[in-house]
């Protein structure tokens, strides 16, 4: 590999990287409490509700992210009622936007799977001890069930994230420049298909172990022994 | 609107088109799981064995896969081999067989490259899952090792790899509209074209979107009922 192709590339990808960090940061930032809010409904008693969450999550889990951007992107669009608002349009017309709400709606089902297992798990002795204990729901949620599912849910939480940055690729289809983009421009520039491939895997694989170090480190602060 | 839909889909024929985009999501994904599959179980093997310079391959092999997006693969795959297999084409005079099938070729080895990452981890780790107890019962019944391999840990591994393969396969499925991008006419990329020439998007990408649900759902319930025949006699959790 020749260090002037290293030199040539690595600051195109560095843009990239910035873009690829924003999605990510947004698709954890939103897409996470987005994922508790609907593991919470989907646990929920009324019927309804939980009823629709699942439906949510079965959808988003059950095709490809390639579909669901394109779908707010080239096809929420052409509805003339999405057009005329300004806040939603604001949103969906915008490719940069719409990849990050597809980021968000996407991970917002998986990791809602994520915390209603974890939830489910829980020892039903502890709730109903805090049940007795006279704790409201909002209290048993805040204090008991959340802190908890919390811990059980961080293992695989973490690999959600690997598979956000791994997404945010997708955003490049519909013209965003992300590291994948450039990757893309890259290798059709310069025909070192194999030397980009490893400088931008170089770049992915930098990012999943900066963030999955980082929820270890988090998870270790949380766990009970310490 | 229902009439609307009626012209575009079956009268012009699109709903036709997506459905052999359909069947050609669905080849790719069964010959790449399969490929996948073939090439992962003795890489597994390798892995479980700790075979020295070997077993590091694989590790790194599946780390770097899994740990880049599926996208930048498929264009290492498909920029990085057009070049050479249009010359071999050349050479040999099949320039317009190769053209023709090339996409597809490379869609397949693409997908199975993917697959094959994440299907190493699940044969390991089911290799790993298997009870030390029955392989030393096996080993004080002096069976010979091939035996026990044949007869106790790959029917028992297999069995506790199936949920991982369903997570795999799951994955794959969708992995395939990726391989649009490069202009394999599948689902995705019928829905694209679609799209394009009849400007109604918001219509198709639904349609690829219900078709590709379908296959997850029902593909879904077929692993289901097979989990349930090939764990029949154990009890649950």
């Amino acid at each position: 590999m020749e260090l002037d192709l290293v030199t040539y590339a690595v600051p195109f990808l560095l843009v990239g990287a910035k873009i690829t960090l924003l999605i990510s940061v947004f698709g954890v930032a939103l897409g996470l409490p987005f994922g508790i809010a609907l593991a919470v409904i989907r646990a929920s008693k009324h019927r309804m509700l939980s009823r629709s969450a699942d439906i949510y999550c079965a959808v988003f889990r059950g095709t490809p992210m390639l579909v669901q951007i394109f779908v707010i992107y080239y096809g929420l669009g052409q509805l003339s009622a999405i057009r005329s608002n300004p806040v939603i349009w604001w949103i969906v017309g915008d490719s940069l936007h719409a990849a990050i709400l597809a980021v968000v709606l996407n991970t917002g089902a998986y990791t809602a799977e994520i915390f209603r297992t974890a939830l489910l798990s829980l020892p039903r002795g502890l709730i109903e001890a805090s049940q007795a204990c006279g704790l409201s729901v909002w209290s048993t949620f805040r204090h008991v069930r959340f802190p908890l599912a919390v811990r059980q849910a961080l293992p695989a939480y973490s690999s959600e994230v690997a598979i956000i940055v791994k997404e945010s690729s997708l955003a490049s289809t519909i013209t965003v420049l992300e590291i994948t983009g450039y990757a893309k421009r890259l290798m059709s520039e310069t025909f070192a298909i194999m030397d980009i491939f490893i400088i931008t895997s170089a770049f992915y694989l930098m990012m999943n172990v900066i963030s999955l170090t980082s929820l270890k480190l988090i998870e270790r602060k949380l766990s009970f022994d310490k | 609107m229902s009439f609307d839909l009626w012209v575009l889909l079956v009268e012009r024929g699109w709903g036709f088109a997506l459905l052999r985009g359909a069947t050609v999501t669905l080849a790719v994904g069964l010959l790449g799981m399969l490929a996948g599959i073939i090439v992962a179980v003795p890489l597994a093997l390798l892995r479980w064995r700790r075979l020295p310079i070997f077993s590091q391959a694989v590790d790194g092999y599946s780390i770097l896969v899994r740990g880049v997006p599926g996208l930048l693969v498929i264009y290492l795959l498909f920029f990085g081999s057009i070049e050479w297999v249009q010359r071999l084409a050349t050479a040999f005079g099949y320039q317009n067989s190769a053209d023709d099938a090339y996409p597809f070729v490379i869609g397949v080895v693409a997908i199975a490259a993917i697959s094959c990452a994440y299907s190493i981890e699940v044969f390991r780790g089911a290799l790993e899952a298997v009870p030390v107890g029955l392989l030393e019962a096996a080993k004080s019944l002096a069976l010979p090792n091939h035996v026990t391999f044949f007869r106790v840990t790959l029917p028992i591994a297999l069995r506790l790899a199936l949920g991982g393969l369903n997570n795999v396969w799951q994955m794959t499925i969708k992995d395939t509209s990726l391989v649009s991008v490069v202009g394999m006419q599948e689902l995705m990329r019928s829905a694209a074209i679609a799209a394009g020439i009849t400007r109604s998007p918001l219509l198709f990408y639904c349609a690829a979107a219900g078709m590709f649900f379908a296959l997850t759902a029902i593909s879904q319930t077929l692993f289901s009922h097979t989990e349930r025949f090939f764990n029949r006699g154990f009890s649950r959790g």
